[in-house]
């Protein structure tokens, strides 16, 4: 038998994760039901689905926070994701199918922590920040430290995700993204990467840029934007596109192939720098 | 005429269709079958060996389930078809012959208690040396069917009686174009899994299921159960896709409900998970075929050597019939005077492949299409031209020497095509993403032969009944099943037409091998023309029958509704026709000449591309069909199956695939084993040409399999004229794509 626990409140929910710190959390339960083919029904199920404290879109000077339990349909429809955080916008909309996106939700993609989960590389090149909620009390988290390994975070046991607080990028920040699936629509990634490039006209003064699907967890890749700092887009695109290739080691699955995976590595992340050309 | 009769040719709203699109139709699993039990099945995880065992776990309470195995199969333990090796259960002792093999079978009170109870019985396997490879198979260091491992194999000739005459027409050559095409095996997909039911009543066994064929079900259940044919009845449920892959598999469902009804002494269904199903059922024949095509200096084509070799995996099951369409379709619709075509289907321990639309000419279709680009290119000659120039036309014969006559749509499927292609695309150019694109064009040309093969037709001899109800309505009564295709409106209309009377008054009854007589299989493309046609004559036949009947009991004259109510109160009455061949028809078996099908479908196809080369992935940004089908009954649901069949055919172009390994289907669920989205389709446009086939329902003939054979030559065709480079094998994917970059023309 299989406990079920839906708290009234965050209170309440902080409480009964760490009373039952192995229950599995429940967000929109996209995970749950995949793994209820393939693996042992879990012995608790913590509910936190329409949970109100983490459900929200809060629009703030220099961030916007996103609820946890927000689900990636109202991430994608929200105005001032579209408008300050396109990528985002862009991510959720390739996340599943339609139904996908009105169950699943941001702290369900964080939470775990999947290394194709399509919003992460978007989250460490915006440089998102987590806030975290235990009975121990609420800390954040840069999310470029979250990921430590395959589907592990640093998660405490008895904590449980609130929100995501993504600084709002600057007006000569170029941020991109791009999914490469199996298919047009409703495909796991065999390759995606996001980008936030600041710009002092046509050179680059820094960039972050992040992939998926190549690595045991979404990955920032130093080596690029140690190689692009300084240099015009065009010389960046190449400097990049160089750093990818020795920065990553796919994989080969039932999905691609490590070499296909490099390469359109390379090819996506100078793209992301030519692009930006056409903005600066 | 009654002005609501719905005119040949019109699009009258599919009969099934309100209940499908408002879940009012219900599948198998939505029956009621109060205190039905669900049934699993255990299945090998070897691919090769001797069952030595079957270990129920002694921790296992096993008081509240039921299980069977190869014993308690009360007649044969065979699937019987055309031969019967392959067991419904494989017996202690026997060979198991793939991984997914039945072995055991669980019945239980829920699906979940079934599923977890399999989980229970271990299968012992003394492991042998598998055989996964064409090269192995054919080298038959390992016998896995007689001691060639060649379940079947064809010659056919054209033009000359031994081989130094087809080397002396290869010798006289301008140009000689070879090749080896590989093509991948694909997953039906149909949405439905496959599911059955069955229960004994008074020493009988009565099953329902998803199914395409209830009477080849019919004579596996006879074997299997040891009976006569009233010993069983088969009953098809509303079914949700077949493709082929609902032709012989369901036989394997049906035989496992019959077994653990009869032990559990209650109902007992089976409903394949979806993931079990993509892993144990059949897939299209992987097939390698290679090719050789001789032109003399003016680009005449002077004799074709064809080489086809298919996986049939463990068992025979359908595939000398798959191999038989596959080589008679493999030299193509083209004038050839000197044709060899040898084909092999091989033994392998990957599962059995099976039907599929297409049924083996997809696979060969591919080959010559790709060899008629590579000519168009070695010539510097327009691909649609040379086809043109060369295209099989009336008065010419195929390479089986068949004469065509009639319904031969060669230059009006061409001239559509010539009529909408407009100008090629550019070739280097930028996409959406700002990634640069390279953009191609392919076209090919192919045909279809419709209904069986040969003499199948002639031995089929399908019937269809027509009948006046009592409540004075009439009913089309015939084993050919709606798997979706729209059968029963295309019925409905033909029989509506030829009785003279509203599609509210024709009513297409469930196919029960208790109720419909044999009209061969819901198969080849022959549903209206074989089967449209008998339901085209028996209702002309019955309206004959009620005018006699009304001339001699005073109402002669009076409008067919008001005799047929006249006539309703005397009791039903029916008319059956039985398929005769049209004349000149002729076909031999051994020599494999003569007419291989009454009549073809033909049909051109354009197909333009763009690769991204940031991704290597392939955009179909248009696809042009155009497809001879003699009549559209009913031109919606025409064009459905063209536009369905065509997606089907893009998605093993360039994103299908099984993945096998170690003899295991390895991507055996939707996440991995992918089909296309609408988001991958493009507008697909469809162009109906319609030279009528005179011995078809109002000209028609088949169409539920051609738009399958063309367009994965078109896609691959445009992606060599995008990038320089040829693809011959499938699918084209990114990585496949990605391999050449080094070989691309320059830009």
């Amino acid at each position: 038998m299989t406990s079920y626990l839906r708290p009234r409140d965050l209170e309440e929910a902080v409480v009964a994760r760490a009373a039952y710190p192995n229950w599995m959390v429940l967000a929109g339960g996209t995970d749950l039901m995949v793994n209820a083919n393939h693996k042992p029904i879990p012995g608790g199920i913590l509910d936190l689905w329409r949970l109100g404290e983490i459900g929200f879109i809060r629009v703030g000077d220099g961030a916007i926070a996103i609820g946890a339990g927000t689900t990636w349909h109202e991430v994608e429809r929200h105005p001032a994701i579209r408008d300050r955080l396109l990528p985002l916008a862009l991510a959720a909309r390739e996340i599943g199918a339609l139904q996908i996106q009105s169950r699943g939700t941001l702290g369900g993609n964080i939470g775990t922590s999947s290394p194709v989960g399509d919003s992460l590389p978007v989250l460490l090149a915006l440089d998102a920040t987590i806030e975290v909620a235990s009975v121990r009390g609420r800390r954040s988290i840069p999310y470029s430290t979250w990921c430590t390994g395959y589907r592990t975070s640093l998660l405490a046991s008895d904590e449980l995700i609130v929100a995501a607080h993504i600084p709002l990028p600057g007006a000569g920040t170029w941020t991109t993204w791009r999914k490469v699936g199996t298919r047009r629509a409703q495909s796991i990634s065999k390759v995606m990467g996001a980008a936030a490039i600041i710009l002092d006209g046509g050179t680059v003064v820094s960039a972050r840029v992040a992939l998926g699907a190549v690595a045991d967890r979404p990955i920032r890749i130093t080596a690029v934007e140690d190689a692009v700092r300084g240099l015009s887009l065009a010389r960046a695109a190449e400097a990049a596109r160089a750093a990818v290739r020795t920065s990553i080691q796919p994989i080969d699955d039932i999905r691609s192939t490590s070499v296909y995976r490099r390469e359109v590595a390379e090819n996506l992340v100078a793209r992301f720098f030519t692009s930006a050309a056409g903005v600066s | 005429m009654d002005p609501a009769v719905p005119a040949i040719g019109s699009s009258l709203p599919r009969v099934d269709g309100v209940a499908k699109v408002t879940g009012r139709a219900r599948y198998l699993d939505d029956l009621d079958a109060a205190g039905a039990w669900h049934g699993a099945t255990v299945r090998s995880k070897t691919a090769f060996g001797v069952l030595e065992a079957i270990d129920l776990d002694p921790a296992f309470d096993w008081s509240q389930v039921v299980v069977a195995t190869a014993a308690d199969i009360p007649g044969a333990n065979v699937i019987a078809l055309i031969e019967d090796d392959q067991p419904a259960l494989v017996k202690i002792g026997q060979r198991v012959m793939h991984v997914d093999e039945a072995i055991a079978l669980v019945a239980a009170p829920t699906r979940a208690l079934a599923f977890e109870a399999a989980k229970h019985i271990t299968p012992r396997v003394r492991a042998m040396t598998p055989v996964y490879s064409l090269e192995d198979a054919l080298a038959c260091k390992q016998p896995l069917y007689k001691d060639t491992n060649v379940f079947k194999q064809f010659l056919i000739r054209k033009g000359h009686e031994a081989d130094a005459e087809l080397d002396a027409a290869f010798a006289r050559a301008a140009q000689v174009i070879e090749g080896t095409y590989d093509t991948s095996p694909q997953e039906q997909m149909y949405i439905e899994p496959q599911a059955m039911m069955a229960e004994w009543r008074d020493g009988r066994c009565f099953i329902v299921g998803s199914m395409q064929c209830p009477y080849y079900v019919h004579k596996a259940m006879k074997a299997l159960l040891g009976c006569g044919p009233d010993g069983v009845v088969i009953t098809q449920s509303v079914t949700g896709g077949g493709f082929g892959g609902k032709e012989e598999y369901p036989s394997m469902l049906a035989a496992h409900v019959a077994v653990l009804a009869a032990k559990a002494k209650r109902a007992v269904k089976i409903v394949y998970d979806r993931d079990e199903d993509i892993a144990a059922t059949t897939k299209r024949h992987p097939c390698r075929t290679h090719h050789r095509l001789a032109v003399d200096a003016a680009g005449e084509i002077l004799a074709v050597d064809i080489d086809v070799v298919m996986d049939g995996g463990a068992y025979l099951t359908l595939s000398p019939v798959v191999l038989s369409r596959g080589v008679l379709h493999a030299a193509g619709p083209y004038r050839c005077p000197v044709v060899r075509v040898r084909g092999r289907v091989v033994a392998t321990n990957h599962p059995p492949h099976g039907a599929f639309r297409g049924f083996g000419a997809p696979q060969t279709t591919f080959a010559y299409e790709r060899q008629m680009q590579k000519l168009a290119i070695a010539r510097g000659e327009d691909p649609l031209a040379l086809r043109k120039r060369l295209a099989l036309r009336s008065g010419d014969t195929t390479a089986t020497g068949q004469l065509l006559g009639f319904s031969v749509g060669t230059d009006e499927v061409i001239a559509a095509i010539e009529g909408v292609a407009g100008t090629a695309p550019t070739r280097d150019g930028t996409g959406p993403t700002g990634a640069p694109v390279r953009r191609g064009r392919g076209v090919c040309f192919y045909f279809h032969g419709a209904g069986f093969t040969g003499s199948g037709e002639q031995r089929l001899a399908g019937r269809a009944t027509i009948a006046l109800t009592t409540a004075g309505t009439f009913e089309v009564r015939s084993s050919s099943t709606d798997i979706g295709q729209g059968s029963i409106t295309m019925f409905t209309q033909i029989a509506a037409g030829a009785l003279g009377v509203d599609a509210s008054l024709v009513s297409v009854i469930d196919p029960s091998t208790a109720n419909v007589p044999d009209s061969g299989p819901t198969v080849a493309s022959r549903t209206c023309m074989v089967v449209g046609s008998l339901v085209d004559q028996g209702s002309r036949a019955l309206a004959g029958q009620l005018q006699t009947w009304a001339a001699e009991n005073g109402l002669g004259g009076r409008p067919l509704l008001e005799i047929a109510k006249a006539r309703s109160a005397h009791g039903e009455l029916t008319h059956t026709v039985q398929y005769e061949p049209p004349p000149g028809i002729e076909w031999n078996d051994t020599t494999y000449t003569g007419s291989a099908y009454p009549v073809y479908g033909w049909a051109a196809c354009l197909v333009d591309v763009s690769v991204d080369l940031d991704t290597y992935e392939v955009t179909i940004d248009r696809c042009v069909q155009a497809v001879d089908v003699g009549k559209a009954i009913n031109p919606s649901i025409v064009k459905g199956q063209i536009e369905g069949g065509t997606l089907q055919a893009l998605g093993w172009a360039v994103l299908e695939n099984v993945v096998y390994k170690d003899g295991k289907v390895a991507n055996a669920n939707m996440t991995n084993c992918i089909v296309p989205t609408f988001a991958d389709a493009p507008d697909l446009e469809t162009i109906l040409v319609e030279v009528p086939y005179p011995f078809g329902p109002s000209g028609a003939k088949g169409v539920g399999e051609i738009p399958m054979d063309g367009p994965a030559a078109a896609v691959a065709n445009a992606v060599e004229n995008a990038l320089g480079v040829a693809f011959d094998r499938l699918p084209i994917s990114p990585e496949a794509i990605a391999a050449t970059k080094s070989q691309w023309s320059p830009s």
